[in-house]
């Protein structure tokens, strides 16, 4: 076989068959550490937070929010619209990866997937609970009803109901037919009988036969191929909600591939923030190396230049349509009141991510963990400021306003973060963290000691 | 319960060359269990094409022409409403739900055939040979028909370089 001399292995350290699984599953077994139940302690308690605070949004209304009139929506949609962008970045190493035969995504795409459905979770949460009458929330459906009405098919509103549910469902799917194999490793690893016997029945009844692989493999391409198109079709979708509206700054066309990538942007930079930390603390230096650091980094450099040039193309855009309530809305967001948060989104998401240009900075673990937090910030602010800016300055210069988040609000938003880590520290105790079949299958091609052997 | 005869080896590449060897000598393989998708294993067993895709290509009409046949016979036949003047028949708007039913459709139909058709799901009980066939170890499966043939393939898999025969009745 030939194997490229220059390429550095993906998977570092003498490494046999049974050392990948006992690597891998070795973070599953024993106690959790005590870090372990640090993080958990401070991501429940949040988590808690975010409880009183949708009690609070259901018992007493949406009163206890700091929306109003003019800012009818704020944090809520920032909020959403922020975690499904952290949500596909999961998608995009699994599937369009997949399909680029990207073989270093087999080390991170089983937690970047894990952190899609996690993410998309949080979003939900969002939509429903900005209804104020969750009881009602399933009106959103298309189903038979007295009123023989159905739902308004032309809303963007309602696409993104099909839009997110489909992209969980598909997401959940294509992420557990992953996890079948190792499932079946964790079982016959497993030795007290209650948990050969969950994971038995979680596993599916696996056993590896050939035709079993093989078809696994043809699903696992067509599955690819068909997240590939649904996860860039979820934030086009999302995008639409603003786009179809006739508000200055949000109705333009440039929307959806200006959201797709700043999605992808966020979610890599969400995905180096866990797996910097995972990978150090669970011992898995040796899958998720420097490399795969510096590949997410590079794409981080790709899709933030791409968000930057939006952004200028938007500018461009306001001033040239020669419309003056696009011009002004454009220029209210730079010079405005809500300046400071448009400067902190411009130089979290346009600067912050040109340092990946250096080798330096891209292969050094803190300043990736710095800069990924930066971005994070970022596309918070970019949602903000696409929410808020637009919409507090309207039409009519009586209804102006200004809009400042209540109490509950930064509950319901530090809960889904805590709810997020929460669902993420145990995942990382009940599941396999990497694809130890998918590691296997791409050793002997860019396993350290196997590379070194053929050239001997 | 039929009788069979299992062995395994150590090394994907062995493996191959195994199989090639027995096949020579005429014997079938029944079935072989790997930590993980070996390739070049589909031919050597003279496996044919899934046709997963084919289910998912179906699957994926069926949803895709729910999807928009629905919104269609909502909006010109069981309720049409007026938005702001716009046509009752309007195809742009309805390619967003056309298109994630679709998506929605293929995937689900697909697994849930993969699941039928290997006979795998929740608790489902199957064989487990060895234990570490899905650890490091690749198993193989010999039917044996007559009590005569056991002595003849330990024979065959020993010189293919097998290990840890087992006849299993």
């Amino acid at each position: 076989m030939y194997v490229s001399p220059i390429r550095e292995p993906l998977i570092k350290g003498n490494k046999d068959y049974s050392q990948v699984t006992k690597d891998i599953l070795a973070p599953m077994a024993g106690t959790p550490s005590k870090y372990w139940y640090m993080g958990m302690t401070i991501a429940g308690a949040a988590a808690l937070f975010g409880a009183w605070a949708s009690f609070m949004t259901v018992f007493y209304g949406i009163g206890t929010w700091g929306t109003n009139k003019t800012i009818g929506w704020a944090w809520d949609i920032t909020n959403f619209v922020w975690w499904v962008g952290i949500g596909h970045a999961g998608t995009f190493i699994s599937a369009i990866l997949l399909l680029f035969r990207q073989k270093w995504r087999t080390s991170i795409n089983r937690s970047a997937e894990a952190m899609t459905l996690i993410a998309i979770a949080c979003a939900g949460f969002f939509p429903l609970i900005h209804m104020g009458r969750l009881l009602l929330g399933f009106f959103i459906f298309p189903y038979p009803n007295t009123r023989a009405l159905w739902v308004n098919f032309n809303s963007p509103l309602l696409w993104d109901v099909f839009a997110i549910s489909t992209y969980f469902a598909v997401s959940l799917v294509f992420w557990y037919v992953g996890l079948i194999p190792d499932i079946g490793t964790v079982r016959d690893k497993a030795k007290d009988k209650i948990r050969k016997a969950i994971y038995g029945f979680l596993s599916f009844g696996w056993t590896g036969s050939a035709k079993h692989w093989s078809r696994h493999e043809t699903i696992s391409l067509i599955l690819a191929g068909l997240a590939a198109p649904l996860v860039l079709s979820v934030h086009t979708i999302v995008s639409f909600d603003f786009a179809t509206s006739v508000i200055p700054g949000w109705h333009t066309t440039i929307f959806p591939p200006y959201f797709v990538s700043g999605a992808i942007f966020s979610g890599f930079a969400m995905v180096l923030t866990l797996l910097i930390v995972t990978r150090k603390a669970l011992h898995l230096e040796d899958y998720i190396t420097v490399n795969h650091v510096e590949s997410m980094n590079k794409i981080i450099i790709l899709t933030g230049s791409i968000v930057g040039i939006a952004y200028l193309t938007e500018f461009f855009m306001a001033w040239y349509s020669g419309v003056e309530y696009e011009t002004y809305a454009f220029f209210n967001r730079a010079f405005g009141p809500y300046a400071w948060a448009y400067w902190i989104m411009m130089t979290c998401n346009v600067i912050t991510p040109q340092l990946f240009w250096f080798k330096k900075i891209r292969t050094n673990l803190v300043a990736t963990f710095i800069i990924s937090i930066f971005v994070n910030i970022g596309m918070w602010f970019e949602r903000f400021v696409i929410v808020v800016t637009s919409l507090h300055r309207d039409y009519l210069p009586s209804s102006w306003t200004m809009y400042k988040p209540t109490i509950v609000e930064v509950g319901l938003y530090v809960g889904t973060l805590g709810l997020f880590f929460t669902l993420f520290l145990l995942f990382i105790r009940v599941f396999p963290v990497i694809a130890i079949a998918e590691i296997k299958s791409v050793l002997k091609s860019s396993g350290e000691h196997q590379k070194h052997a053929d050239h001997e | 319960m039929n009788k069979y005869i299992t062995a395994y080896y150590n090394d994907e590449e062995d493996l191959l060359k195994g199989i090639k060897q027995l096949k020579s000598k005429g014997i079938d393989v029944a079935d072989v269990m790997t930590p993980f998708p070996v390739h070049g294993l589909d031919k050597a067993l003279g496996f044919r094409r899934s046709r997963l895709t084919r289910v998912a290509f179906i699957g994926g009409a069926i949803g895709g022409l729910t999807g928009f046949l629905f919104q269609a016979w909502v909006f010109t036949k069981a309720y049409p409403l007026n938005f702001g003047g716009k046509p009752f028949f309007a195809v742009p708007s309805f390619i967003p739900v056309t298109f994630e039913m679709t998506v929605l459709f293929a995937a689900f139909s697909m697994v849930i055939a993969f699941f039928i058709r290997s006979n795998i799901g929740p608790g489902a009980k199957t064989i487990i040979h060895d234990e570490r066939s899905t650890d490091d170890r690749f198993l193989l499966v010999v039917d044996i028909q007559e009590d005569e043939e056991v002595k003849q393939v330990e024979k065959a898999l020993a010189e293919a370089g097998a290990l840890g025969i087992q006849f299993k009745a």
